[in-house]
């Protein structure tokens, strides 16, 4: 877990926003903080679920990256889960879906 | 002379430990701050505007709530992760933990003080626990989510469930022999809310346009929708965060209400529930609290707007003024009597006190990613 924050966090996500309108670089820490905190919202920090279905590796096991991407970006109708499009670019929605997939890295204590 | 200063070590740790509190010291000005990452409260003196100190160990508290037992002393702290937890705010200890459920969102304490009631995600349902010795004494299975426990007068519970999009009455007369009635309410309640009365129920609903109201008085007439269609059929903005619900919504004979995917308050006539004017708003609404004498109404705003905070001045109905005072606002609380109003900075690490008549930044405490803040005196409030 250790060594995967530290690895999130040499790689600096300024990747360009492809699909997203308002989409702001992002470091990775910053996009882990807002995983935790504001998925939190609904996931759980611990993002083992809340309002919705928890995102822990195992909850997630046997999805594609690609899937949870395009769910992170465009939400899921009927349901609480909001499209992301106008804030996170496709590639941090990947980033993440990959991250979500791997078990997600603990925010770095300041 | 070995043997002397042994004895005088002991005598000094024996009065260590046999010292009461240094101060003596009334409850009514106290409240507890939130840690959501650190497993932590900090209890604090609003008089003083300062922390007193600080609880630990309370697990994970993200979406935490808190209610006061009816003296003003003990904080029962509902974590996420199912933990209940009974804090003294004046030795700041912890007098009792039990972890209740898998996934849990908050609570709510009996008129008379016994009873705390959890209500769960995971399982879905509410447990029952006596409120001294947090000692399970019931529980009522919903098979769904549980959102917006309310206590009414008489022992009774009101809350909604998610999946099921039903309403529920539960009579806890008899503690351990639960009586519920079942209400359809409408789709996806989100929260609910009691009005300071004790009367209405109110339910917000996610998947539909509207407000599920029940007369908790006249139960029989069951559950009618208020604030209908209010959407008008246009296309949703995204909600990146669910508002939240409490009587707080009640300002004279107005109710406040944030708007699903529109960035509105909307505002109903409490008399006969007709929908009287809806504000334009800087986002969308999370928490929409008037001031204990309702001359005006706060409201803070879902991600990634959490940094502006809105003030309505209720006899004009308009926008009096927009306010950044920090980074991811996520609470507001009002001291008693409203004069001042405490918010919680989370990613300034920071709460700041400001002065509800002209805005002024009166003190600042620092805290780690605070989330909650919670006065005990809602001990004394029907719904808090
Ligand atoms: C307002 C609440 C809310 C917020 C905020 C939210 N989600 Fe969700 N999310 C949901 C709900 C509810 C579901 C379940 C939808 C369903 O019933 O299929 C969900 C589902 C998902 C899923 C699919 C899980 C599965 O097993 O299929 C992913 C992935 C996901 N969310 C990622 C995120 C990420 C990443 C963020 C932050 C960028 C986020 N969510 C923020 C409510 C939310």
């Amino acid at each position: 877990m250790r060594v995967c924050t530290k690895l999130a966090m040499l790689f600096i996500l300024s990747l360009p926003a492809w699909s997203g309108v308002g989409a702001a670089e992002l470091t990775a820490p910053e996009l882990i903080r807002l995983v935790r905190q504001d998925c939190g919202a609904c996931h759980g920090m611990t993002l083992k679920g809340g309002l919705g279905k928890p995102l822990t590796r195992e909850a997630l096991a046997g999805q594609s990256p690609e899937a949870l991407a395009v769910i992170i970006l465009h939400g899921k109708q009927g349901t609480a889960m909001p499209p992301w499009k106008s804030l996170l670019s496709e590639a941090q929605a990947h980033w993440i879906a990959e991250r979500l997939l791997a078990g997600f890295p603990e925010e770095p204590q300041p | 002379m070995r043997r002397v200063w042994l004895a005088l070590c002991f005598a000094l740790l024996t009065a260590c430990a046999q010292t009461p509190p240094a101060e003596v010291r009334g409850t009514c000005d106290l409240g507890l701050i939130v840690e959501r990452a650190s497993g932590r409260v900090v209890v604090v003196d609003t008089t003083a505007k300062r922390a007193l100190g600080a609880v630990e160990g309370l697990g994970d508290l993200s979406h935490a709530s808190v209610v006061f037992g009816r003296d003003g002393r003990y904080a029962y702290v509902f974590g996420r992760d199912g933990g209940l937890t009974k804090v003294d705010l004046l030795t700041q200890r912890i007098v009792k933990r039990v972890i209740q459920a898998g996934n849990s969102i908050g609570g709510a304490i009996s008129q008379d003080g016994r009873l705390v009631v959890a209500q769960n995600y995971e399982p879905g349902g509410i447990k029952v626990f006596d409120a001294e010795t947090l000692e399970l004494l019931s529980e009522v299975p919903a098979g769904a989510k549980v959102v917006g426990l309310a206590d009414l007068p008489g022992q009774k519970f009101a809350y909604a469930l998610f999946e099921k999009g039903e309403i529920w009455l539960t009579d806890l007369t008899d503690p351990r022999h639960p009586h519920t009635q079942k209400f359809p309410a409408g789709q996806q309640p989100y929260d609910g809310l009691v009005t300071p009365d004790g009367r209405y129920y109110l339910a917000g609903l996610f998947g539909e346009d509207g407000v599920a109201l029940l007369d908790t008085w006249r139960p029989e007439l069951g559950v009618r929708k208020i604030l209908e269609n209010y959407g008008k059929g246009e296309e949703k903005l995204p909600v990146f965060k669910m508002p939240h619900l409490r009587g707080w919504a009640v300002a004279g004979e107005h109710v406040y209400l944030p708007a699903i995917g529109r960035h509105e308050v909307l505002v109903v006539d409490r008399r006969d529930w007709r929908e009287v004017a809806r504000i334009p708003v800087k986002s969308q609404p999370v928490f929409v609290m008037a001031r204990p004498d309702g001359r005006q109404v706060w409201v803070n705003f879902a991600h990634p707007d959490n940094g502006w905070v809105q003030v309505i001045d209720t006899l004009s109905g308009k926008v009096v003024e927009t306010l950044q005072p920090g980074k991811a606002i996520l609470h507001m609380e009002f001291t008693p009597r409203g004069g001042e109003v405490w918010l919680s900075a989370r990613d300034d690490h920071r709460v700041i006190v400001l002065d509800t008549q002209r805005y002024a930044r009166l003190a600042e405490l620092p805290a780690k990613s605070p989330s909650g803040i919670f006065f005990t005196s809602r001990a004394a409030r029907t719904g808090f």
